[in-house]
């Protein structure tokens, strides 16, 4: 590269005799891991990890819960047939079956019979009731098929054609509201994931800023040397993208090692009154693959905003040093 | 090469450090620039090195005006530039072969295509045997080679030294001056920022004076 003065040369090789030449060891990294913030931003993103994959798990729990309680109340429809004067109970009971059972997506049609109906009054009117004596609405259980369900407008209009004291129950509020709670359930988790997120990426912005400030004299160099802001990012992006990966690894495995310890105590606990009032409302706390892969993507999203975000910052941080200079 | 007219400088409200600036760099041209301390000498360097904008006037460098380039352009112009610090500003955690090798690194070469380049400069300015010392371990002398080392690793075609013999004895400083020298010679003009007086007697170059901001040139 360049042609040597041979009297300058043997001025230096004078100056220091030759000794054999070590191979260089591998490069030193332009940013030392130690100058930039380490274990304390690390534990940070676990934390924040770990909170949103309970936020997950426990949105994906509910949503599993209300969708399963809502095939269960969908799969049935009742008939309610009122008494009245001079109306045949019995007759329209069999009417009432017969017109819903003609419907495309009813499986059944069954008559709660008197005695069934009487063991229902019990609780209330004791026993040893003469079901003809008080005037009791009758019940039809119309079960139904939730993939295809039949239409209920029109079995309604039938109904009230042939038996016009029958009400068809559809369970629809039920439905609805299940769907809505479900739905409440769900935003207010992703907006509580939102959330944390947003604390992650202000703490690694925080964090960015604070190593950029430490490490100004090398940010210096590389500029007059003439490194392009994306390499300097990139070098510090490495940096952060393995704190953000260490952080978010250590969340998910401690939610994962939550998870596995509930589902662990819920099925040993299973004929216990305490584990069935659980499953009761919740179903069995299973996560489930979904809810495992879950845990993933949100490691992988935190490590990977983790990088993004640094590397926003560092390039906005150089931005506003270049502005600085040509302001100065 | 690069050209000043009418250049101005202050920082924020304050007064003018510089004043009606007008000069030329020519190719392989050799000056010195000097002045008393606080005349503005490292202030002008950095307009030099386009880490400043001039507040009027007109610069402009490899033929591009200065209020012109964007600041994605600045590290290519950046990189036919080699600036030698005072301070040294070396990399501490960075061996003094990293340390050289570093304006090579940050374009994303493989060290297997400069380590043979690298090792022979480190020769030339004499550091063949420090090159896997790191540089708190170096003497001043030493540091300021390396700083030198990595100013030329990518023979710039212009080099801005500030003070480069303000920390070094008077045999190491002719060293230096002859090892500037020898650079010119092979192509590069050299801009040295300096008020040692008997450095700039030793060579027979331009000298440009800074008083009072203002620039007077001696050919």
């Amino acid at each position: 590269m360049i042609d040597r003065d041979p009297a300058e040369e043997a001025e230096h090789e004078e100056a220091a005799p030759a000794r054999p030449e070590r191979a260089p060891r591998k490069s030193a990294p332009i940013v030392p891991p130690q100058n930039v913030a380490g274990s304390a931003l690390i534990l940070v993103i676990a934390i924040m990890t770990f909170l949103s994959c309970l936020t997950l798990g426990a949105v994906t729990l509910v949503r599993d819960t209300a969708a399963t309680w809502q095939t269960q109340i969908a799969r049935e429809a009742t008939i309610q047939i009122k008494p009245a004067e001079g109306f045949d109970m019995e007759a329209g009971l069999a009417t009432a079956q017969r017109i819903v059972s003609g419907f495309a997506g009813v499986r059944s049609a069954s008559i709660v019979g008197a005695e069934a109906t009487i063991r229902l009054l019990e609780p209330w009117l004791g026993s040893g009731l003469d079901i003809d004596e008080l005037p009791v609405p009758r019940l039809v259980i119309v079960t139904i098929d939730p993939a295809s369900p039949p239409d209920f407008a029109a079995m309604r209009t039938a109904l009230g054609a042939e038996v016009p004291q029958a009400s068809l129950d559809d369970h629809r509020t039920w439905v609805d509201r299940l769907v809505a709670m479900a739905r409440t359930t769900v935003t207010i988790g992703i907006s509580v994931l939102a959330l944390m997120l947003a604390a992650t990426v202000l703490s690694v912005v925080f964090a960015t800023r604070g190593a950029m400030a430490g490490n100004g004299h090398i940010i210096e160099v590389l500029h007059f040397v003439g490194a392009e802001a994306r390499f300097i990012a990139g070098e510090f992006r490495r940096h952060f993208l393995l704190t953000g990966m260490k952080g978010a690894a250590a969340g998910g495995l401690a939610a994962i090692i939550v998870f596995v310890a509930f589902s662990w105590w819920s099925s040993r606990n299973m004929a216990t009154p305490e584990a069935d009032q659980a499953t009761a409302l919740f179903g069995n706390f299973a996560i489930g693959t979904a809810g495992y892969g879950g845990v993933a993507l949100v490691v992988i999203a935190v490590g990977a905003l983790t990088a993004a975000t640094s590397h926003l910052t560092v390039v906005s941080y150089l931005g506003d040093i270049d502005a600085r200079h040509h302001d100065g | 090469m690069i050209r000043f007219e009418n250049v101005g400088l202050r920082y924020g409200m304050g007064p003018e450090i510089l004043r009606d600036i007008s000069f030329d760099l020519p190719e392989r041209s050799f000056q010195f620039l000097s002045g008393p301390s606080g005349a503005g000498k490292t202030t002008l360097l950095r307009l030099l090195f386009l880490s400043l904008k001039p507040t009027r006037g007109l610069i402009t460098v490899f033929n591009k005006d200065r209020a012109r380039i964007t600041r994605r352009e600045l590290p290519m112009l950046r990189r036919r530039i080699g600036v030698v610090f005072q301070d040294f500003r070396l990399l501490d955690h960075m061996t003094t072969y990293e340390n050289v090798a570093l304006p090579l690194r940050v374009r994303g070469r493989e060290e297997a295509s400069y380590r043979s380049d690298v090792i022979e400069l480190l020769k030339w300015v004499g550091l063949g045997e420090r090159m896997h010392v790191l540089p708190p371990v170096l003497s001043g002398g030493e540091k300021q080679r390396a700083a030198i080392a990595r100013a030329l690793i990518e023979q710039p075609e212009i080099l801005l030294a500030d003070e480069p013999t303000g920390n070094v004895d008077p045999p190491l400083a002719r060293r230096l001056l002859r090892l500037f020298i020898e650079l010119n010679r092979l192509g590069t003009a050299v801009v040295i920022a300096t008020h040692d007086l008997g450095l700039m007697e030793q060579v027979d170059a331009r000298r440009m004076i800074l008083a009072d901001g203002r620039l007077e040139i001696h050919d």
